[in-house]
């Protein structure tokens, strides 16, 4: 299955977003963002970083960058995208995802290990976990609040689209802790913590990121 | 020419951590008797020729679709100068 994984000027993380790819035994496609043609993927994970130097506000540049027409086309045709911290709030930009990232409440950037508690499982990105399985993965971000009205907050909570809560003290000021959602088919999600960053056990904490990229695969051999 | 300026603030009901801070920093330093402060941004967009209707309209689109965030902003345009 080939996986790109999209760079804009300003991503940081996706090489490690294409290295997670591959160990979960997927091609991983490096694409840019400048170029339209997604040469041929199954899948796009749009990667953690700054893009655009989180000018104006984060993603909000990156939204409009040629190759998320393409992205935005074929997602709404069905093709799975995973956005990953700025890729998530490059999802929202887009309005591929409903509500928004603002600055943590507590105005500092937060980086720690951070338990999660899978809400959703029927997800293109989560299959291979089990709803309420916890997991340690990192967290990175000064603009992680997640924010949504209350009728968005609860649709989502409603139509089981909250994919992962975070568990303990809320890191980032998120309405009702939610640190990843998806939309209503299930192929999109984002998500501010990096499960790219807990695949191996020599630099992760865990290797509970894995099933992000593994449920990709597992989802495409039973479609 | 022509400045048009497009004013953009958070949503009432949106948290502003960056207003906060401001707010508490101010009676540190001696100002007192500000109740809340709210940040937003403003764009200055200079125009050539002449400020129509039409051209308001698409600048209200540009705000809309860039310059704002919808979902956690509102913004005003206003022609500053002509």
């Amino acid at each position: 299955m080939k996986v790109g994984v999209v760079s804009f000027p300003g991503s940081l993380d996706d090489r490690d977003a294409a290295r997670a790819v591959r160990i979960a035994g997927g091609d991983a496609v490096a694409l840019w963002h400048g170029d339209e043609d997604l040469r041929g993927v199954d899948a796009v994970v749009l990667p953690g970083g700054f893009s655009y130097g989180d000018y104006l506000r984060c993603g909000a540049i990156a939204r409009f960058a040629p190759v998320m027409t393409s992205v935005i086309e074929r997602a709404g045709q069905g093709m799975p995208v995973l956005g990953i911290c700025n890729g998530f709030q490059i999802l929202c930009e887009s309005h591929l995802l409903p509500g928004a990232l603002i600055r943590n409440d507590h105005r500092k950037f937060v980086c720690r290990d951070q338990e999660l508690v899978v809400e959703s499982s029927a997800t293109a990105w989560t299959s291979a976990y089990d709803a309420g399985q916890n997991l340690v993965v990192p967290l990175k971000n000064g603009e992680g609040g997640f924010v949504a009205s209350e009728d968005t907050l609860d649709r989502l909570e409603g139509e089981g689209r909250v994919v992962v809560r975070y568990v303990g003290d809320n890191p980032n000021g998120s309405y009702r802790a939610i640190a990843g959602i998806t939309n209503e088919r299930g192929n999109v999600v984002g998500l501010m913590p990096h499960p790219e960053h807990a695949v191996e056990a020599l630099t992760g904490p865990t290797t509970d990121g894995l099933g992000f990229f593994t449920s990709l695969l597992k989802t495409a051999v039973e479609a | 020419m022509a400045r048009v300026v497009v004013d953009v603030m958070l949503k009432p009901e949106i948290l502003d951590p960056q207003g906060q801070a401001v707010a508490q920093a101010l009676p540190r330093l001696g100002f007192d008797g500000v109740a809340d402060v709210r940040q937003g941004k403003r764009f200055e967009l200079e125009l050539e020729g002449e400020v129509t209707e039409e051209r308001l309209a698409q600048i209200r689109g540009a705000a809309e679709t860039l310059l704002s965030n919808p979902v956690i902003e509102d913004f005003t345009v206003r022609v500053e100068s002509t």
